[in-house]
């Protein structure tokens, strides 16, 4: 075991290693290693960030579709709503219009009748003019009589 | 190699232990030693062929394995080499962001480079302590000694390599005259006590580089002993020993370069602290 210049070739070797080794070895794998780690970080932080978006996404969906069906219930019920007033309306509507067809032909019906009336009663008064002719076989004057005739066809 | 007489045996381990050492032999001049007496006759002018050797190619191995996954990277799915590369390179991050809390965008880098240079030489002692040396006896060369962190050479020129960091980033961070403060008036805050201050936080300083290497040195040195021991054995009984140690030393292979680079890096962030 002898101490000789083989102790300063030694340390000559190593300063050369390690100057050859910061200047070229190290930074091309220490750059590439950092740039790895950086992107799979970007990319857990991306795929964490999609299922995030996901998430909320789902929600929001869910969200639109209980709406889509309360609204689609609400939309029935009020159809359901309007149908009853239109039969209700038209219930009514039908029921005047039969009251007034009714009240209507009640009118026509009177009014039928009192024409049947009068026409009857000018020809009972004229009936009995001619009955009274025959009977008395003379001729009555119409004037002189006209206002007892009358009162007499009104009686009728 | 089985089990000769007591000489061969020790003839074997202290060959095993011997590097290829080239340097100024006052007698026969600039020359490959031949014997360990002939290594250790050079003094201090002299180099660990085979430390040098297998330590630069472990380290071109690293740069070129980890260049190469960084050239292909890409920020999509990662092939297999990116995969592991990306793996230890986050492990590092993960390390200096625990412990270094200073600003520095070197110290990752750094600590990388030593996590992975002192693994794959120390990865080296896994392979069978004669294969090496064998093949390298049939080209001529006597010594050869392949894992370079059983050199303290090796450990502790890559501590001196560190201590020389924590220097200069000392200096960088705090200034000279913050640097020279803080080893004075620390831990006793006042000025009789200077001297005793200086001498506490110097030794303290110097232990750190001496800490990292004898640690390293230590416990490989210590494994690669029990390799040789175990490689005495009778030629069919070595795997009994030599699986389980193997298996063991994948652990302490991998917990060495672990706590070098950890200490490293605590020594750092210490040199960017104020105090």
């Amino acid at each position: 075991m002898n101490i000789n210049m083989t102790l300063i070739g030694q340390t000559i070797a190593f300063a050369i290693f390690v100057w050859f080794c910061i200047k070229y070895v190290w930074p091309p794998i220490s750059n590439a290693l950092h740039e790895r780690q950086k992107k799979i970080a970007d990319g857990l932080d991306a795929a964490s960030r999609a299922t995030r978006d996901l998430e909320l996404a789902q929600e929001q969906a869910s969200q639109t579709l209980r709406e889509s069906k309360e609204q689609a219930s609400q939309i029935l019920e009020q159809a359901n709503r309007r149908a009853a007033q239109i039969v209700e309306e038209a219930r009514v509507e039908a029921r005047a219009e039969g009251e007034r067809l009714i009240a209507g032909a009640r009118a026509e019906i009177e009014q039928e009748v009192h024409r049947a009336k009068d026409e009857l009663r000018a020809q009972v008064s004229h009936l009995a003019i001619v009955g009274a002719e025959r009977v008395l076989e003379a001729s009555v004057d119409e004037k002189t009589h006209r206002e007892l005739l009358d009162k007499l066809a009104a009686e009728l | 190699m089985a089990a000769g007489n007591e000489v061969s045996a020790t003839y074997y381990i202290q060959h095993h232990l011997q590097n290829l050492t080239f340097g100024h032999h006052p007698v026969n001049g600039w020359s490959l030693a031949s014997t360990s007496a002939e290594a250790t006759e050079m003094g201090f002018w002299a180099i660990h062929l085979d430390t040098m050797g297998w330590s630069i190619a472990m380290g071109v191995l690293f740069l070129w394995l980890f260049r190469k996954a960084g050239k292909m990277a890409t920020t999509g799915v990662p092939g297999g080499l990116q995969n592991g590369v990306e793996m230890v390179i986050e492990f590092i991050e993960n390390l200096t962001r625990s412990t270094f809390h200073g600003q520095n965008k070197n110290i990752a880098p750094l600590a990388l480079t030593l996590f992975i240079w002192i693994l794959l030489m120390n990865s080296l002692k896994i392979i069978p302590v004669d294969y090496f040396p064998v093949l390298f006896a049939k080209l001529g060369v006597d010594y050869m000694k392949i894992v370079p962190t059983t050199d303290v050479n090796a450990t502790l020129g890559m501590a001196l390599g560190v201590f020389m960091l924590i220097i200069f980033y000392s200096v960088k961070v705090k200034g000279v005259g913050g640097f020279a403060r803080e080893l004075s008036l620390t831990p006793f805050n006042h000025w009789l006590l200077i001297p005793f201050n200086l001498l506490l936080e110097i030794v303290s300083l110097l232990v750190k580089p001496f800490s990292l290497a004898m640690r390293l040195f230590g416990n490989m040195f210590a494994g690669e002993v029990i390799f040789i021991l175990i490689a005495l054995l009778p030629f069919w009984a070595i795997w009994l020993l030599d699986v389980p140690w193997a298996i063991f030393h994948i652990l302490v292979v991998t917990l060495q370069a672990f706590i070098f680079t950890t200490l490293t890096v605590v020594y750092l962030s210490a040199a960017h602290e104020h105090h």
